[in-house]
């Protein structure tokens, strides 16, 4: 029983597909858009499959897609090398330890989780900022960004779903 | 024997805890990373070449991806000309009364100033060359505020090369590939600019924070600062000539002086890349050839010369002495 349903979930699946879905989506919103003097939000579409990878099962490969994603993420926006790993790592890490928590958790209970893991990652990029460039970023461009990301909850929510029953061993 | 069947066959390490091992490789990894980047571009060669790699592979396809949004943003445009031709119509009338009044002043202070020029014989800068070119990525998060644009070291671009938008100074180059470069824009948090205030002549650095108004750092001026002081490049340092404009100073909701951009109005997708390096560029080139100058070297001591005679001097009627 077990080996069927472990046979159902393919890593490759399950890692690749979001990683591809989330470098395109960073891609498209970092195109030079502007409407009546206002630029779109840049949402972190990364912090998705971060909180999802953690919370579908422990794996030993997420830590490093993330490593990937986050540096993809650096390159494609100028930022310094490290600091988005660090930063989606930073969310990774708590949900991954408290998974079994969160899983009882409801639809709207579990976006309140995703939030707080969106805070964790945004809090450590406004720490490694500040002490790279000696000032602190400002809160209102942080406070932007935390609610475009907090916003793409439903994605992570059906990534979730997609993938909890895949592999019963870690239900 | 393969692994499984030795002693250790049946240890199993729970996987939780495989999971935490490669999260901290991950994040050691990371912060090896973090710690070793350099990309400021004050330090030659400061931009690493792997980012270069990565911002030549990414900009054919920001490219591609940008033709959809410039032609909505050009139908858009159409639309909204059309629709509000008429108010736009009465808006340019009004700024061209007021330029005609300013293009008045401009020809009297302009002919003042050719002629305390040739009384004083001082030459101008020359024009600077500038190269045109198109945005294809454009970060503006609250870490990072940077444009990746489609032109490079072949069309002369260098780091520290100044980047204006329409109106005003936008950043400046810190990354060249040879048909890309990547601009640190002046909201970015490691953006460090030496401003001047042009009616105290007060010196300041303008320092990044990713939002929308840089804050004025380091602030020096005898006069205190007014809203809407203009802001203009200092030069101090070398990086940037002196006199690019910036913006206006304002005061910030959190008390600081902050400056609005000038480019902020501006279309994002175009900027100027002004090919400056030295200010040696800003000086003719005569003035710089080594001239005969007598030489201060000498092999041998020579006796010390007599003072020059004083030339013979008579008494003006006014009692004066003159030569």
């Amino acid at each position: 029983m077990t080996s069927t349903t472990a046979g159902r979930f393919n890593p490759i699946l399950w890692l690749g597909a979001p990683m591809a879905l989330c470098a395109a989506a960073s891609l498209i919103f970092a195109l030079p858009m502007q409407g009546f003097g206002l630029r779109p939000p840049e949402p972190v579409f990364a912090l998705v499959p971060a909180f999802a990878w953690g919370m579908t099962r422990p794996s030993i490969l997420p830590p490093f897609a993330l490593l990937i994603l986050g540096l993809f993420l650096d390159l494609l926006w100028g930022g310094p090398a490290g600091l988005w790993p660090l930063a989606l790592l930073a969310a990774y890490a708590p949900v991954l330890y408290a998974r079994v928590f969160l899983s009882a958790q409801g639809f709207w209970g579990l976006w309140a989780w995703y939030a707080a893991a969106c805070a964790a990652a945004l809090a450590t990029g406004f720490v490694f900022t500040s002490l790279k460039a000696g000032v602190p970023p400002g809160l209102i461009g942080v406070g932007w960004q935390f609610v475009a990301t907090v916003a793409l909850f439903p994605f992570a929510n059906r990534l979730i779903e997609r993938y909890e029953d895949a592999d019963t061993r870690f239900r | 024997m393969s692994l499984r069947d030795g002693p250790l066959g049946d240890v199993r390490p729970p996987i939780l805890w495989l999971a935490g091992v490669a999260l901290a490789l991950a994040a050691v990894a990371a912060l090896a990373l973090f710690l070793g980047d350099r990309r400021e571009g004050a330090r030659p060669r400061a931009y690493a070449a792997s980012r270069n790699a990565a911002d030549t592979a990414i900009a054919p396809v920001g490219d591609v991806l940008a033709a959809p949004v410039r032609w909505i943003d050009g139908a858009a445009q159409t639309v909204g000309d059309y629709f509000f031709a008429a108010s736009e119509n009465a808006g340019l009338k009004r700024r061209l009364a007021a330029a005609l009044t300013w293009r008045d002043k401009a020809l009297a202070l302009g002919e003042e100033n050719a002629r305390l020029k040739a009384l004083m014989g001082v030459t101008t800068d020359p024009p600077l060359p500038v190269v045109f070119a198109r945005a294809v990525i454009d970060a503006r998060g609250p870490f990072s505020n940077t444009r990746l644009i489609d032109a490079g070291s072949s069309r002369g671009i260098a780091e520290g090369n100044p980047a204006l938008g329409e109106h005003g100074l936008i950043g400046r180059v810190v990354g060249v590939a040879p048909n890309v470069s990547r601009v640190l824009l002046l909201t970015d948090v490691e953006s460090r600019t030496p401003v001047l205030i042009a009616r105290t002549n007060g010196r300041a650095i303008l320092t990044g924070d990713g939002g929308p108004t840089p804050q004025l750092a380091w602030l020096r001026t005898h006069d205190p600062l007014r809203d809407g002081d203009r802001v203009l490049t200092s030069g101090d340092g070398g990086v940037l000539p002196r006199g690019l404009p910036v913006g206006a100073a304002v005061k910030g909701d959190d008390g600081t002086w902050r400056v609005a951009l000038d480019s902020d109005g501006s279309p994002i997708d175009f900027v100027q890349i002004l090919l400056f390096k030295t200010f040696a560029q800003l000086t003719p080139p005569g003035a710089l050839q080594p001239r005969d100058l007598p030489s201060t070297a000498t092999e041998a001591p020579v006796a010390p010369t007599q003072p020059a005679p004083t030339p013979p001097t008579a008494k003006s009627p006014g009692g004066r002495l003159t030569p």
